[in-house]
Formats: structure tokens, C-alpha cells, sequence
């Protein structure tokens, strides 16, 4: 936004303007010649869609807040009369409502080209920072917009996520209060999430400036993931990338408007086509599918962190910061870090079984393994379900220094490869179990007795098996696979991914030979393709 | 990896076979019935089939009115149905709603116009579950979108009612239902064969009965619903046409870049 040496421009308006505030050569310099690598694929499409959603989002809510109104007893009726009396008010719901998704789509797979081809990476660490902040305040306004329809599942969506907040000592039950606006989810929260609603995207506005910014100070990243070293490189931005992002947008928008007009309440819940009511509770409250691996990771969290779990994590992390991460040990010997990783992955396993079966006791006697109940574990599963979460947007934040191998494509770091798809595997499953009850059963299989077994199966009365219900022989053993084992063994491999995998890999992964310049691989890549 | 991918595998290869200690319904999927309103791939080319929109009102006016509301529609709205003016004024005119406060500050009672909305059988909710035994019979204007697969659902939850199972114990006003969560439903059977009058000559059973009701609830849940589609339509041609130039346009572009 310099306001160095400048070329006049022909137009005389345009000169008029341009000499006294410098925007057209701005523009020209950003948008115009930004040169930009000429090697990319369709990933990196997706930046541009997630702006146009973005102002599409924005300019559709702008329309809808004309009419909407934030009042329990008014909202729904409002929405309802949006969409069945304003002159084209159904088109502008279901542009925003299937909006919200469509805007996750492409910033789920904008992020996830970033994490393959390692954009976060030096010098783009701040922008990547950026992006995720822009993402957290993205999740905070579809949630609060989702409420604002006010049908049973934006009611009770509310209750369960604001009721999360409590969960943080000390200042918990305040923060929750602050979001209610009084001891519900009621009037006052609605308002005020509208007015946050109304508020957010322009903040977020703000931040895309941002993150743009420190876009065109470092230059984009490209799929070889070296730098560019010099003008043959790279296009300038127009035409080249302004026609193909205008072509891959309209294919993106294709999508879209198949479901704004064909199935615009597919992404949906039924329930919220039922006006909020605080004294029916839905079976099963389900957020947003784009919520969904992130609602898994926190029901995932059904234990208590003890002292010794949180312990034993703490020797592991020492030993992975500075044996792993640190590639050359600084402080501590080598028989140091052997008794770290011993001492403290006895410690994490054994705190957690105990975290897990309760009911153990110090062996040969029934007292109860001290330090796991519930009062004495300092992080309750509440709680540690609630930090599991954000954590796991947390990692996000500090993946630039969790993996600090020197390539950054994983093109050429075939372990991070399988790694990274492992990982976008494993948020799908997540993305499953968040859908599904807690308690589904996948498999189950019951060994002993076998008449007991019926009866734990049907309970007892039924048939035969009532008959035996006194006899207490030898307890059957079930075994299963539930939900919840499901979303906790993905949420492990979540963690594990970021915390452990990452940093081996920056230390121990070789990687392939790179090319020496973009220029170039593009040309084998056509000799090749010609041949 | 390879493990973890077999794991899982096996988990959902297993997952259908819900074994005894599985929790979980046992309320089955309603089956799909082919509507004219979701003809076409994906329902592209889905109309409403206004005879039987207005043998489905026929239907909500003589028997779920008794119990349902409708307050989202007004009388004006069955326009849609292939009503004229007249007719709509007609029928609006054999309701009366309770209007004012007048000059004298007293409230009235008029007959219905068609900017008034269909009157509900109930005061509030209260009077209506005290006549239903403590059930409350939810509003219909947005029923089909307000369950899963709700055109369908409906259908069979109208044509669903069974002899209950044995043991099964049913509380007063209960009812057996295939295809309800839970299968106690405190509506009876509201439609048999022959309950209502058809006048052209359609055949008088549950099944078309439920089938022209179920078409009504669905256009009163989704009124703009042909509107919507024939702008899809459009829509779509003009992005695929604009993709064409666009792509042209991009090829040309590269092609100059050696
Ligand atoms: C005698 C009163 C009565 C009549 C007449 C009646 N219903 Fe109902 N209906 C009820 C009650 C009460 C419930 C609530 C049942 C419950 O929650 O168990 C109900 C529930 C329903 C439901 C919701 C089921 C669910 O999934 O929650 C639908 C759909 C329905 N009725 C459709 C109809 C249709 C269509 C008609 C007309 C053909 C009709 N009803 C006639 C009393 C009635
Ligand atoms: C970051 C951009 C935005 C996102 C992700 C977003 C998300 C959402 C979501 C998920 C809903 C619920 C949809 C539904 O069920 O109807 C919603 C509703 C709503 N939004 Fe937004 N929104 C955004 C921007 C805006 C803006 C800028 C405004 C107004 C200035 C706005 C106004 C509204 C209104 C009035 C509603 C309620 C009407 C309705 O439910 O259809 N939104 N939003």
C-alpha cells in the first residue's frame, strides 16, 4: 500500500483518483502482477470460493435481518414468514442456511491444502495463524447463527454447548451467565447472539484482510513447496489465476446451487422445523455436520484426568520437547531420557486404565487405587472433554513448530503422506461418531453362562432365562465396541498425530530429493507428458 | 495403518448386524413411495398434483382439523390448490374468527376472509391436550419437513397402525404403530376406508386417502417448491453455460504459456 513511484494510468478518472490515494496501483500491484507461482493445482482454488461465500454470506444475512426478528416468541414465525411471504425470502434462506455448509467445505479443504502441501511452515506461520483464528470465529457464528431460527435443535444446541463453559474452573459459571443473559437459554441470549451474529463476519471480514496481507508479504506456497527463485516461476495474478479461479468457482457454486435448489434441507435436522421448547428435550441433539468431529472429540472425553495420567503426559512431553523435537538434547543425558520415557509412559497408561475401571483396587485388599475418583482428579471428564476440544483446534495454532521438518510438500515426504491421510481419515470417522448416539453399539459379544446372557441381553422376564435370575453363578463377560470407544480411539489418533507423529517424523523422515526450481519441474513435467 | 484400516473394516462390516445388546430402535425406515412431487432425478421435475392437493385439504378440513392446526397457512394460500377467488372467499366465509377490539373496545366475531390464517380447533395448547388425554397433536403447516424423510414418514405412520404385540401394554388412548418411535402413539386411527366423499370418483380407501393428504401436508410445508425447482433449473443451465466460456476462456489464456 506503498505510496512510492507510480504509472500513470490513461483513464483520467481513475489518474484523478489514483494521484491522491493510490488504490488503483494497489490494486494493480496485489491483484494485477502479483506474481504468483505458476505451478498450482485445484487446491488452491479454494481460497478465492471461501471469499465469495464469505460476501455471499454476508450480503443473503444483511437481507435477512430486514425482516428477521430476534424474539423467542416471534423468531421462528419471523424465519417461517422470510420463507413463505417475502418476495424471494425462500431463496434467500436457503442460500444462507446452505451457505453456512458450503463455507465450511471450502475452508475445511483450504485447510487441509495447507496441512499436505505445508503452508503453515516458515515464513508462513503467521499467516496460517491467521487462517485458524478466522476459522474459530467462523465456528463461533454459524453456531450462534444456527440459534437464531429458534427451533428445538438451535435451543438445545445452545443449552449444550453453553453449558460447556461451566466447566472452566473459577470463571465458568460466569462466562456461561454472561452468554445466557440470565439461568437459560432464553430471550436475552437470543438477542444478543443476534447482535454477535450481525457482528462476527465483519470481524472476520477483517481478519481475511489480514491473512491476505500477510499473504502478499510472503508469496504463496505452491505443490513442489520450495520457494520461488525468480520470474520464470511464476504468472502474474491476471489472467492467469483470475480466469482459472473464476472457472473453479462456478464449478463450486454448480454444487451449491444443486442444493440451495434441490435439496435445500438436506444438510439440516428435521427438529429444527419444530419451534423451540424448553420443555421437550429431542433424543438426540446432534450440532451442525460440520461440528461433528469436534462434538466427538468432546463426548469422546468420558473420564477423569488423574494425577497420574497428567503426570506421566508430562515426563513424555519433556522427553519428546527435548530428546524429538529439540533434534539434539540440550539439558538432559541420555540414561535421563530413558527414564522419562519409561517412568513417564508407566505412569500415562497405568492413569489411564485406572481412569477407566473405577472399580479397581490396590491388589489383595478392596481399597480403591488412591488419587482417581472424580474429587481428586484435577481435571474432571467435563472439563477435560471441553479442553479435549479446543485443544484439538489448539494443535492447529502451533502445527508450524509441532512439525518442523525442512520440506515442506508432502510430496516429497512419503511417510508424512500416509500420515496426513491417516489423519483427514480419522476426522471423517470423528465426523461419524459425532452423528451417532453415544451408546450405539457397533459389536457385541457376551462369553459365559449362556442363559445369563440372555438375560442380560433381553433382561430378565423374558422367556426361560427369568427362571435363573436367582442364581447367581459366574458372571458372563460382555464385551463391546460403542460410539464412544469409536470416537475415542479416532480422538486418539488425532492427538497422536500432532503430538507424537509430527515431531518423529520432522526428526526421522528423510523425504525425496527436490527439484531445483519450479521452472524446471514444470518442464520435465510437460517433456514427460509430451513424450 | 494397514491394521487400523482392517479394524475398521471389520467394524463396519459388523456394525449392521446389530447384536442383541445393541441399543437403538426398532422402528423401521418408512418405505419410499414415488410422489408426483419428487419425479426426476433427484425430484427435478417435481410438480404438485393439484386434484389431489385439493382432495388432501378435503381430507384435513373434515377429519385433522377436528384435532391439528394449520397457522402458518392462510386462506389465501390455496390459491395454489387451483382455487379461484370466489371459491377462496367461499370457503374462508364458513369460518368465523374472532376479530377487534372495535370503536367500542369490544372484541367481535366476523366471518373469515382470506388473509386470515386457518383457525385452530384449540384455544392453546393446554385445551388441546386436555382433549387429547395429555397428547398434544402437533401443528401440520411444517409436519413433512419437521420429521426425516417426512412425506414418507407421514404415509406410513397413517397407514402404520397394528395390532399391538403381545404384552405390549398400552396406556389409555394408545395406539400401535409401526412406524413411530416407540410405537405408543396417542392418535387413533384418524382415516379408514370410505370416511370421506370424493366427487371425482377417486377411490375412497386409507391408501389414496393418505397419499393425497401426505401431498397437501407437503405442499403446505413447501409451498415454493415449484418456484424453486424451475429457478433451479435455470440456474443451472446459465453456471453450466458460463463453466463452458469460462473454461474456454482459461484454456486460451494458458495456451499462450510455453
Ligand atoms: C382425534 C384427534 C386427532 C385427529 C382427528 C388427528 N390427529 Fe394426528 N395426532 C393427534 C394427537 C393427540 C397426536 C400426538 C400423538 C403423540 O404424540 O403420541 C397426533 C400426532 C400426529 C402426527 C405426528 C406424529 C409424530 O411423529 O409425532 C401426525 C403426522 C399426525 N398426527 C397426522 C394427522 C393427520 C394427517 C390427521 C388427519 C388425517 C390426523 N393426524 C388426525 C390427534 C389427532
Ligand atoms: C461468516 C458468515 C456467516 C455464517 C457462517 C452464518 C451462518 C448462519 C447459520 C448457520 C444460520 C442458521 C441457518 C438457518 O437454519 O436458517 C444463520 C442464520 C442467520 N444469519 Fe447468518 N451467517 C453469516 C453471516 C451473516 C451476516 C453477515 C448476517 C447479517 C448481517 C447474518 C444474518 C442471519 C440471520 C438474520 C439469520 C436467521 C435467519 C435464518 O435462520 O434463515 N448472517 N447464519
Amino acid at each position: 500500500m506503498g505510496s512510492g513511484p507510480r504509472e500513470e494510468f490513461d483513464n483520467p478518472v481513475v489518474e484523478w483518483i489514483d494521484s491522491r490515494m493510490p488504490i488503483f496501483t494497489m490494486l494493480q500491484k496485489e491483484y494485477g502482477v502479483f506474481p504468483t507461482p505458476k505451478n498450482f493445482n485445484w487446491f488452491w482454488n479454494f481460497g478465492a470460493i471461501a471469499m465469495f461465500m464469505l460476501m455471499t454470506m454476508i450480503v443473503t444475512g444483511i437481507f435477512l435481518a430486514m425482516h428477521y426478528t430476534a424474539n423467542t416468541e416471534l423468531a421462528f414465525d419471523s424465519v417461517e414468514r422470510i420463507t413463505r411471504d417475502v418476495n424471494g425470502g425462500w431463496l434467500l434462506r436457503n442460500i444462507h442456511m446452505n451457505g453456512a455448509s458450503f463455507f465450511f467445505i471450502a475452508v475445511y479443504i483450504h485447510i487441509f491444502r495447507g496441512m499436505y502441501y505445508g503452508s503453515y511452515k516458515r515464513p508462513r506461520e503467521l499467516l496460517w495463524i491467521l487462517g485458524v483464528v478466522i476459522f474459530l470465529l467462523m465456528m463461533a457464528t454459524a453456531f450462534i447463527g444456527y440459534v437464531l431460527p429458534w427451533g428445538q435443535m438451535s435451543l438445545w444446541g445452545a443449552t449444550v454447548i453453553t453449558n460447556l463453559f461451566s466447566a472452566i474452573p473459577f470463571v465458568g459459571e460466569d462466562i456461561r451467565t454472561l452468554l445466557w443473559g440470565g439461568f437459560a437459554v432464553d430471550n436475552p441470549t437470543l438477542t444478543r447472539f443476534f447482535a454477535l451474529h450481525y457482528l462476527l463476519p465483519f470481524v472476520i471480514f477483517a481478519v481475511v484482510f489480514l491473512h491476505v496481507w500477510a499473504l502478499h508479504v510472503t508469496g504463496s506456497n505452491n505443490p513442489l513447496g520450495i520457494d520461488v527463485k525468480g520470474p520464470q516461476d511464476t504468472l502474474p495474478f491476471n489472467p492467469y489465476y483470475t480466469m482459472k479461479d473464476i472457472f473453479g468457482l462456478i464449478l463450486f457454486i454448480i454444487v451449491y446451487a444443486f442444493f440451495v435448489f434441490y435439496a435445500p434441507d438436506s444438510l439440516g435436522h428435521p427438529d429444527n422445523y419444530t419451534p423451540a421448547n424448553p420443555l421437550v428435550t429431542p433424543p438426540h441433539i446432534v450440532p451442525e455436520w460440520y461440528f461433528l468431529p469436534f462434538y466427538a472429540i468432546l463426548r469422546a472425553i468420558t473420564f477423569n484426568f488423574n494425577i497420574y495420567m497428567l503426570a506421566g503426559v508430562a515426563l513424555l512431553a519433556v522427553f519428546m520437547v527435548e530428546f524429538i523435537w529439540r533434534h539434539s538434547p540440550k539439558y538432559l543425558g541420555k540414561s535421563a531420557g530413558i527414564a522419562l520415557l519409561v517412568i513417564g509412559g508407566a505412569l500415562a497408561l497405568f492413569g489411564l486404565l485406572a481412569g477407566f475401571n473405577q472399580h479397581w483396587t490396590i491388589p489383595f485388599t478392596d481399597m480403591p487405587i488412591p488419587l482417581t475418583s472424580a474429587e481428586t482428579s484435577p481435571i474432571s471428564a467435563k472439563l477435560g472433554g471441553v479442553l479435549a476440544m479446543f485443544g484439538s483446534i489448539g494443535l492447529l495454532v502451533i502445527l508450524p513448530w509441532l512439525d518442523n521438518h525442512p520440506i515442506r510438500s508432502a510430496r516429497f515426504r512419503p511417510l508424512f503422506r500416509i500420515f496426513v491421510i491417516v489423519f483427514t481419515f480419522s476426522v471423517f470417522v470423528l465426523g461419524y461418531a459425532g452423528s451417532q448416539p453415544a451408546d450405539r453399539v457397533y459389536w457385541s459379544t457376551c462369553i459365559g453362562d449362556a442363559q445369563a446372557c440372555e438375560v442380560l441381553a433381553h433382561g430378565a422376564g423374558h422367556g426361560a432365562a427369568a427362571h435363573h435370575e436367582a442364581d447367581a453363578g459366574a458372571e458372563p463377560l460382555v464385551l463391546k465396541f460403542d460410539n464412544t470407544m469409536l470416537a475415542q480411539a479416532f480422538t486418539g489418533v488425532y492427538f497422536l498425530f500432532f503430538l507424537i507423529i509430527l515431531p518423529l517424523l520432522s526428526r526421522f523422515e528423510k523425504g525425496r530429493e527436490l527439484p531445483t526450481s519450479i521452472h524446471e519441474a514444470v518442464l520435465a513435467k510437460k517433456q514427460k507428458a509430451g513424450a | 495403518m494397514l491394521v487400523r484400516n482392517i479394524f475398521f473394516a471389520v467394524v463396519l462390516a459388523v456394525a449392521p448386524v446389530s447384536s442383541a445388546f445393541a441399543s437403538g430402535g426398532d422402528t423401521p425406515t418408512p418405505p419410499s413411495q414415488s410422489w408426483q412431487f419428487e419425479e426426476g432425478l433427484f425430484g427435478m421435475y417435481g410438480t404438485y398434483d393439484k386434484a389431489a392437493l385439493q382432495r388432501g385439504y378435503k381430507i384435513y378440513r373434515e377429519v385433522c382439523s377436528s384435532c391439528h392446526s394449520m397457522k402458518r397457512i392462510y386462506f389465501r394460500n390455496l390459491e395454489a390448490l387451483g382455487y379461484n377467488e370466489n371459491q377462496i372467499k367461499a370457503i374462508a366465509a364458513e369460518y368465523t374468527v374472532e376479530d377487534g377490539p372495535n370503536e367500542e373496545g369490544d372484541m367481535f366475531d366476523r366471518t373469515a376472509i382470506p388473509s386470515d390464517a386457518f383457525i385452530s380447533p384449540f384455544a392453546n395448547d393446554n385445551a388441546a391436550k386436555f382433549a387429547n388425554g395429555g397428547a398434544l397433536p402437533p401443528d401440520l403447516s411444517l409436519i413433512t419437513k419437521a420429521r426425516a424423510n417426512g412425506s414418507n414418514y407421514v404415509y406410513a405412520l397413517l397407514t402404520g397402525y397394528e395390532e399391538a404385540p403381545h404384552g405390549a401394554d398400552l396406556a389409555q388412548g394408545q395406539h400401535w404403530n409401526k412406524y413411530f418411535a416407540g410405537h405408543k402413539l396417542s392418535m387413533a386411527p384418524p382415516l379408514m376406508d370410505g370416511q370421506v366423499t370424493y366427487e371425482d370418483g377417486t377411490p375412497e380407501t386409507l391408501e389414496q386417502y393418505s397419499r393425497d393428504i401426505v401431498q397437501f401436508l407437503t405442499w403446505a410445508a413447501d409451498p415454493h417448491m415449484e418456484a424453486r425447482k424451475k429457478a433451479g433449473f435455470r440456474v443451472l443451465v446459465f453456471l453450466i453455460l458460463f463453466a463452458g466460456i469460462m473454461y474456454a476462456v482459461k484454456k486460451r489464456t494458458w495456451a499462450d504459456l510455453h
